[in-house]
């Protein structure tokens, strides 16, 4: 595991918030966000790389 | 090509063509296409049965080689290892000036997010599946991870959640028309070369290193840039489906990329570690593509003109 990525859970997952609101991922594996940098908390969204100089070509919105 | 396809003919090619023709050119881009594409959905008028015409798999492996020798060629002093790889796309950068997903998200226009989509459409509405080859090639750990990862892209039993149909109706939204191949008359060769590559890939079980190496590759790269185009998509208005096409990958490819690098990859090379430098080949070949089709973009559209052939009508 990543020390500063997200934790693994087998899904389903239900999340508690800090306001009592109940989130639900039905996903085969859900990340739940550590780092809290997620801007789309309780879930990874990958905020939690280092910031670098390098620019990856790929990371242009051509997902699977 | 298409004369041979529709006449159940041989292909006529003179002699050493191949050898002659631009291994990133539209010519044996395009031809490359409409052999690959007898393995997925075919062609109306073309018999199903030439997906294994030996005259067509002859050309193809001609091409193939031509193209995979200017991969090898260009990235001779690329990646051997998969930290050496993959380090890289694993920080986000602090300048995003050269990203396409960023101008998108910033500056971009309803009608260059239209074009963007019209493009990646011929990749999009068959999400998923060159990668689908590489499972039976696979094993034990890498094996259960890549189904797992597969079964959310094709929608997790949900036909409505299936990636392909979320890519169709976010082309509805943007007034596109989402029929498959619609848009491959239009399609320049950067573009077809991105998509070659994942079937170039996928079809030999000989290149499964390098398959795995560029599912990981995209997986890992997707988030953050789906989170832009997610905001562009808002920005001009696109609609909801646009959106939700965007949306739904920030948040599975965050699982997928840890899914993908520590149980795919890790598993297939506790198998087969031998196939180290063909996933960091994978990796870097997907980079070198996605960064030529950006380019030939964002050069277009700097220019003002159309990153298409040929520039698609107004809605």
């Amino acid at each position: 595991m990543d020390p500063r990525g997200p934790v693994l859970v087998e899904g389903p997952v239900e999340v508690v918030l800090d306001d009592g609101t109940v989130v639900r991922s039905d996903r085969f594996v859900v990340a739940v966000c550590t780092c809290r940098r997620s801007r789309t908390y309780p879930w990874c969204d990958t905020s939690h790389r280092p910031r670098g100089r390098a620019v990856p070509p790929t990371e242009d919105g051509n997902p699977r | 090509m298409t004369r041979a396809l529709r006449s159940d003919t041989a292909p006529a090619c003179a002699p050493g063509a191949v050898l002659r023709a631009d291994p990133w050119g539209e010519d044996l881009h395009l031809a490359l296409y409409l052999l690959y594409e007898l393995h997925y959905a075919g062609f109306d008028g073309v018999d199903d049965e030439r997906e294994w015409d030996p005259d067509l798999l002859r050309l193809r492996q001609a091409m193939e080689a031509r193209f995979l020798h200017a991969l090898r060629t260009e990235l001779a002093d690329g990646p051997r290892s998969v930290e050496d790889a993959f380090a890289p796309l694993l920080v986000e950068p602090v300048d995003l000036s050269d990203s396409l997903s960023h101008h998108l998200e910033t500056e971009g226009e309803l009608w260059q997010l239209r074009e963007y989509a019209a493009l990646r459409s011929l990749y999009h509405l068959k999400e998923a599946d060159p990668h689908a080859w590489v499972i039976p090639r696979l094993t034990g750990r890498a094996k259960a991870a890549m189904v797992a990862i597969e079964y959310d892209e094709f929608g997790a039993g949900r036909a409505d959640r299936v990636h392909a149909r979320l890519f169709a109706a976010l082309m509805a939204d943007l007034r596109l028309d989402p029929a498959y191949g619609r848009y491959l008359d239009r399609a320049p060769a950067p573009l077809l070369a991105t998509v070659n590559l994942m079937s170039l890939f996928g079809l030999h079980r000989a290149l499964r290193g390098a398959l795995v190496g560029h599912f990981a590759c995209v997986e890992v790269t997707s988030s953050p840039g789906s989170r832009r185009m997610a905001r562009a998509m808002r920005r001009c208005g696109a609609g909801p489906a646009a959106e939700r096409f965007y949306t739904e990958h920030v948040e599975a490819d965050a699982v997928h990329e840890q899914v993908v690098r520590h149980e795919v990859i890790g598993g297939l090379l506790a198998d087969e570690p031998h196939l180290e430098a063909d996933v960091a080949f994978g990796c870097a070949a997907t980079v070198l593509l996605e960064d030529r089709l950006a380019t030939h973009i964002r050069s277009a559209w700097t220019r003002g003109d159309s990153a298409l052939r040929t520039p698609l009508r107004l809605p």
